[in-house]
């Protein structure tokens, strides 16, 4: 026993420690709390690692059952193998980081208790997540992180967007959940079992697919689950809005953790993918549709989180790209690249706002290079990195993908490429348009305080020389390498795109200003298809939201229940009103009437007894 | 004896209370208070001997009532009707508290009322005699009746008028089909009626077996309420004040369901799987359209009515895809929406007594006058949303994977309601709670008193107990299951179950005879 | 053993109907409510009548017995139905039926 229940539940007492008494403990402690609570996480999870060696074999650990009926038995059981290491090393330092980073960034806010309450129930239902040994803790966790992000999205409840940004994120994942579910009873109906092991165990003799069997919907409807949480087209409207939240909130749920759910449960799933072919490629198609998609989108974004935003769900399009090729450990490697730099980029931008005092328009800021030097050379750091520039951490993991792509069918290779160049120009425009030219709100910039610059000043290291991490190689044992191609022209090709792409944002956003205003006049249509995300989000209310709700107002509410059910109901009750009143005529109330009535039917009775000669 | 003192404890308290004078509300209230929660604890002392033999009658009592026709007092309790007798006797004094100030005109009767329903509500749980089960089923439309049509809202003759005739109309065709049953078999005795049909010493034809279980169906459905017999629900709750709301939700619906699975399952199983498609497309049709029909419901109290529906289709779907894991499912199910659902009328009620509406419209922003109010009602809605540690998931889980193994499209097409239930709660949540607040608003908000605390407390840590801690509830309602759907395998020789007094009582009237 | 002076049978029945249908007509035709009470009484007089007529015909307790039940039941009808003539003249201040017609539709 390595007792792992400890690694998420000592953050989960924070949570209970800040909710309960949150509000009447200083600020201080509050933050102690939190940050504590990681940091001892954090700490175990090191202590847990080094004790279990070299993780050759997934360790288990059982603790009691959770649901029991009939022969099908589910445990709250944990496990940690290199996959979970990964993921556990970079929850809790990411997560560390960016908890330090709040409690400089939130310290002017209101509810400051409630966030990082919040916060460390993240963090407690994330680590569940990662450290879950069958399909449905994990979905506790999947679950539980989805619910935080509500929180957090609509933390700052007195705004109506922030509100709906919240309910659109659980909801959208909720559809997502629709998936994940029915994953999970199609696998107990097929494998008996939703313990880890033993799926995997029972999948690896089974034949591969050709067409669509159950293990190709099994990995499709997971598949949906994933899309969901990790901002995948269909499902990745909820993302961009989720930006409402705080923003480190955006930094570790909605750029470095909880959005990489999805690439961790189909990774965890791999054993299932390789089997289904057709699944396979689904998910490749998905994530190049995704990663163009997004970073087109992220070109004519203002907002500077906006533009991250896309980013993010394009770089999740990469990792799935990667794993639909089959290359899961790039993928993996991918995440914790990008939750190094996005995690930056995300604080960077959080540290800009914080120094203009909550402005998000990029058009309203400019020449803060000076101004804010250490926040300007860490953000640089990160956009080096995620433009794909040698030997910088991004470069490592894209070229992973991108190789790999390319040994799968070279076409992927060709898109990602020109993805990549988009990337590096959007990423960079958004440094120029905050860093460079002269300054265009009015303001008065001030640098963030050292709790917020620390933060800032590790991740840059990580995302500067986190690629010579190698984590594919660490995850060896369970995915064996994907071929790639190993010609060193394609690589040359994807760096240069990505220089491409910096040298186009130097272009139109340093040295010819005018130029991207003449551009959008000039493809007035496309522009504003762009600028406006492609109506996505106005197509899915038209076709989905408004026909639904209104459709169950006027046709299920007031048409069937209240025009027809309750038409029938009441229409029995007038009925026995309507035959009851031809009778009561005869109740006039005048007693001798009634009286009479009487009399009359007495006669009759002896009558009718007497002619008919009754019972004797 | 135990058994009997629970039951009874609730009929001498309301006797006891029609003896105090009116002007005494304080003690009218604490008497009741202290009956109830006497009952509850008493109660608890059943746990351990169901455990012990969930699937055989404890603490049976069987004597004369009226000798002829021979009806019997008959009552015991197993593992199906444990935790659905702890269920009304927990929430008997919470509904007490709820209604310490809520109610301020004839509060004697009111008080009253409230335990002789309890003495109807234990009564349907335990009852092992048809006709004492119809009795008992009847006795608790009684007070229910006089809880909406006295203390109710604006429309509150209408809807407990609908309320009575709605579920008197389906209970009277069961009336009909106990008699037939008694003509045909000679005893109302449940156990030795349903030993009969096993052994064949009472053959009914299939036409006949699809009348009797029509006739039972229809009085169960129509307490559910199953689609499309629903719509006396919104009604009745819209306009019930909040205990009876509590009460409705939590025990009164689940009285139609645990006959399902006591009554109609077991007696007629041939007619209950052959007409078990229908009957679970209409659940899956009462999943979706509840939840849809919820979604656009300006009422909160309605809106939680239309949810109702939507959860107690998931009842149905499991109690009728013949599968142990959905019944087991549909079984907590019953619980878990009892729990929830009860606790969302309350906070609903919470809420009325706070702003004297119940239109979702006259909120907005209530989270930052009553933050844990806000926080209660964030929990209860989470657990009602069916998220996982909180208790709807797991009978949801079970009932759903149950399906799935039974007829997977089944498990798709109810897994929509998992969705929309999201959408609706959500929505509601958010015009309620969050946004800024009117001064208005303002000045009506208090965040929960002591006493509200007490109500909550309890209901909310069973959400995460029944969500996490479930070795504690299902073991014995698996084992209840496995009895049931043994006894719904047709062609199967029927395993007479350990209770001694039940062969005596066989011989006893194969002497007679 | 009937003896020849005795009063023939059918007379005791004639005044039974004719008693009978005095009350009868009273009980219909009057308007005072007293009045119709004491048509009632008369009724149950006539029925009473002819049980002992029958009962000492037959040589029979039976009648006897039904009589004493008819008797009491008319006197506790007597108390009561005065009490509730008095009550309704209290309200009304009328005792004409056809004043009280409150019981129609």
């Amino acid at each position: 026993m390595h007792h792992l229940w400890l690694i998420p539940t000592i953050p989960l007492a924070g949570s209970m420690i800040n909710l309960l008494f949150g509000r009447r403990l200083p600020k201080i402690a509050v933050s102690g709390v939190a940050i504590g609570s990681v940091l001892l996480s954090f700490l175990w999870v090191l202590n847990v690692l080094s004790g279990l060696g070299g993780l050759e074999e997934a360790h288990i650990e059982r603790y009691f059952t959770w649901i029991q009926s009939g022969d099908f038995n589910v445990g709250f059981d944990l496990m940690v193998d290199r996959l979970t290491a990964v993921m556990l090393l970079v929850v809790t330092g990411i997560g560390l980081l960016i908890h330090i980073y709040s409690s400089g960034y939130m310290a002017h806010e209101e509810g400051f208790s409630r966030f990082f309450a919040y916060l460390n129930l993240f963090m407690f239902f994330m680590l569940i997540l990662v450290l879950a040994a069958n399909y449905l803790v994990l979905f506790v966790g999947w679950e539980g992180v989805g619910l935080c992000s509500y929180l957090l999205i609509g933390f700052y409840y007195l705004k109506k967007s922030a509100g709906d940004a919240g309910k659109k994120a659980f909801i959208v994942n909720r559809v997502g959940d629709f998936g994940f579910s029915l994953a999970m009873f199609l696998i107990v109906v097929t494998f008996g079992t939703l313990d880890f092991a033993r799926v995997f165990a029972q999948a690896k003799d089974m034949p591969v697919e050709a067409g669509v069997g159950t293990l190709t919907v099994i990995c499709l409807l997971l598949l949906l689950g994933a899309t969901g949480k990790s901002a995948q087209v269909p499902l990745y409207v909820w993302l961009p809005d989720a930006m409402e939240g705080p923003t480190p909130v955006s930094a570790l749920i909605h750029a470095a953790t909880m959005v990489t759910a999805g690439v961790y449960m189909v990774a965890r799933s791999s054993v299932l993918y390789l089997k289904a072919p057709l699944a396979m490629d689904a998910v490749a198609i998905i994530g190049l549709v995704t990663a163009v998609l997004a970073a087109t989108i992220g070109l004519a974004q203002n907002d500077i989180k906006k533009v991250f935003a896309y980013s993010t769900v394009s770089q999740l399009g990469y990792m799935f790209l990667a794993l639909g090729v089959g290359a899961f450990s790039a993928g993996i490697f991918h995440v914790v690249t990008h939750a190094f730099f996005k995690a930056l980029l995300f604080l960077g931008a959080g540290s800009v706002i914080h120094a203009l005092e909550g402005e998000q328009d990029m058009r309203l800021m400019g020449g803060l290079r000076s101004k804010i030097p250490v926040t300007f050379a860490t953000i640089f750091c990160a956009a080096v990195a995620i433009a794909g520039v040698p030997p910088f951490s991004g470069f490592h993991s894209k070229d992973e993908i991108l190789l790999a792509a390319h040994h799968h069918a070279p076409w992927m290779y060709w898109v990602g490429v020109v993805t990549a160049g988009m990337t590096a120009f959007y990423v960079f425009r958004a440094i120029f348009m905050t860093f460079f030219g002269s300054y265009r709100g009015h303001h008065h910039p001030h640098e963030s305080p050292w709790v917020m610059l620390g933060p800032l000043c590790i991740l840059a290291l990580l995302s500067l020389g986190g690629g010579y991490i190698h984590i594919p190689h660490f995850l060896e044992p369970l995915f064996p390498l994907a071929e790639s191609a190993h010609e060193s022209t394609l690589v040359y090709i994807s760096v240069a795109a990505g220089l491409a792409g910096i040298g186009l944002a130097w272009l139109m956003y340093v040295a010819q200003p005018g130029l991207p205003d003449a551009i959008s006049r000039s493809f007035r249509g496309l522009y504003t298809l762009v600028y406006n995300k492609y109506f996505v989000d106005e197509i899915y209310d038209a076709v989905i939201v408004h026909p639904l709700r209104d459709g169950s107002r006027s046709v299920l509410w007031k048409g069937i229940d209240e025009g027809v059910i309750d038409n029938v109901v009441n229409g029995v009750g007038r009925s026995a009103r309507n035959v009851g009143s031809v009778l009561r005529v005869m109740q006039s109330g005048y007693i001798r009437s009634y009286a009479t009535w009487v009399v009359l039917g007495s006669v009759i009775v002896v009558a009718a007894i007497s002619f008919l000669g009754g019972s004797r | 004896m135990l058994l009997n003192m629970i039951l009874f404890l609730p009929l001498a308290g309301f006797l006891l209370l029609l003896f105090f004078p009116r002007e005494q509300r304080g003690a009218i209230k604490t008497t009741a208070l202290l009956v109830s929660l006497l009952v509850f604890v008493a109660s608890l002392g059943l746990i351990p001997e169901v455990r012990n033999a969930p699937t055989a009658m404890s603490y049976e009592t069987n004597v004369s009532w009226i000798d002829y026709p021979p009806i019997r007092y008959h009552v015991g309790i197993d593992g199906l009707s444990l935790w659905l007798v702890i269920l009304s006797t927990l929430l008997t004094p919470i509904t007490v508290l709820v209604s310490w100030n809520y109610i301020q005109k004839r509060v004697k009767e009111f008080f009253a009322f409230l335990l002789l329903l309890e003495f109807g509500m234990i009564g349907v749980f335990l009852a092992m005699d048809l006709f004492l089960f119809y009795v008992f089923f009847e006795v608790t439309l009684v007070p229910m009746y006089f809880l909406i049509g006295i203390w109710g809202h604006d429309k509150r003759i209408y809807a407990a008028v609908k309320f009575f005739l709605y579920t008197l109309a389906g209970s009277v065709l069961m009336l009909a089909a106990i008699i037939y049953l008694y003509n045909r078999g000679g005893t109302f005795d449940y156990p030795i009626l349903l030993e009969m049909l096993r052994n064949g010493r009472l053959a009914l034809s299939s036409t006949e077996q699809f009348w009797l279980f029509m006739a039972f169906f229809f009085a169960f459905a129509v307490k559910v309420p199953l689609f499309p017999l629903h719509t006396w629900l919104p009604d009745a709750h819209g306009e019930a004040p909040t205990a009876g709301s509590i009460i409705l939700a939590s025990v009164l619906l689940k009285m139609g369901t645990y006959g399902l699975v006591r009554f109609c399952l077991p007696m007629f199983p041939g007619a209950a799987r052959d007409n078990a498609p229908w009957i679970v497309a209409l659940a899956i049709t009462g999943i979706i359209y509840g939840a849809l029909v919820a979604m656009i419901q300006p009422n909160m109290k309605r809106l939680v009515a239309y949810s109702s529906v939507s959860h107690l289709g998931f009842v149905v779907l499991g109690i009728f895809s013949f599968n142990q894991l959905a019944l087991d499912g549909a079984v907590y199910q019953m619980l878990n929406h009892g729990v929830s659902t009860g606790a969302l009328f309350m906070l609903v009620g919470y809420l009325y007594e706070r702003r004297h509406s119940l239109e979702i419209a006259d909120y907005g922003g209530v989270a930052t006058p009553a933050p844990f109010l806000s926080a209660m009602f964030m929990i209860t809605m989470l657990a009602s949303v069916g998220l996982p540690t909180l208790n709807n998931f797991v009978g949801e889980f079970l009932v759903l994977q149950g399906a799935a193994q039974v007829n997977f499209t089944w498990a798709v097409f109810a897994a929509v309601g998992v969705i929309l239930s999201a959408v609706y709660m959500l929505w509601m949540y958010q015009r309620t709670f969050f946004g800024e607040v009117s001064e208005e608003l303002r000045s009506h908000m208090h965040d929960l008193s002591p006493r509200e605390w007490a109500t909550i407390i309890p209901l909310v840590v069973l959400m995460i107990w029944m969500g996490t801690g479930t070795q504690t509830f299902l073991p014995v309602i698996s084992a209840s299951n496995e009895r049931t759907l043994e006894q719904t395998k047709t062609n199967v020789e029927f395993q007479v179950n350990a209770s001694p007094s039940l062969s005596s009582q066989v011989k006893e009237l194969l002497n007679v005879r | 053993m009937q003896s020849m002076t005795s009063v023939p049978l059918s007379w005791y029945l004639i005044l039974s109907a004719i008693l009978f249908a005095l009350g009868v007509a009273g009980f219909v035709i009057r308007r005072n409510l007293i009045t119709v009470f004491m048509s009632i009484e008369l009724m149950l007089n006539a029925v009473n009548l002819s049980f002992i007529t029958f009962s000492y015909q037959l040589k029979q307790v039976d009648g006897h017995i039904f009589s004493f039940f008819v008797m009491v039941v008319a006197a506790a009808e007597a108390a009561v139905g005065l009490a509730i003539i008095l009550a309704i003249f209290r309200n009304r201040s009328s005792l004409q039926i056809d004043d009280i017609s409150s019981m129609k539709y």
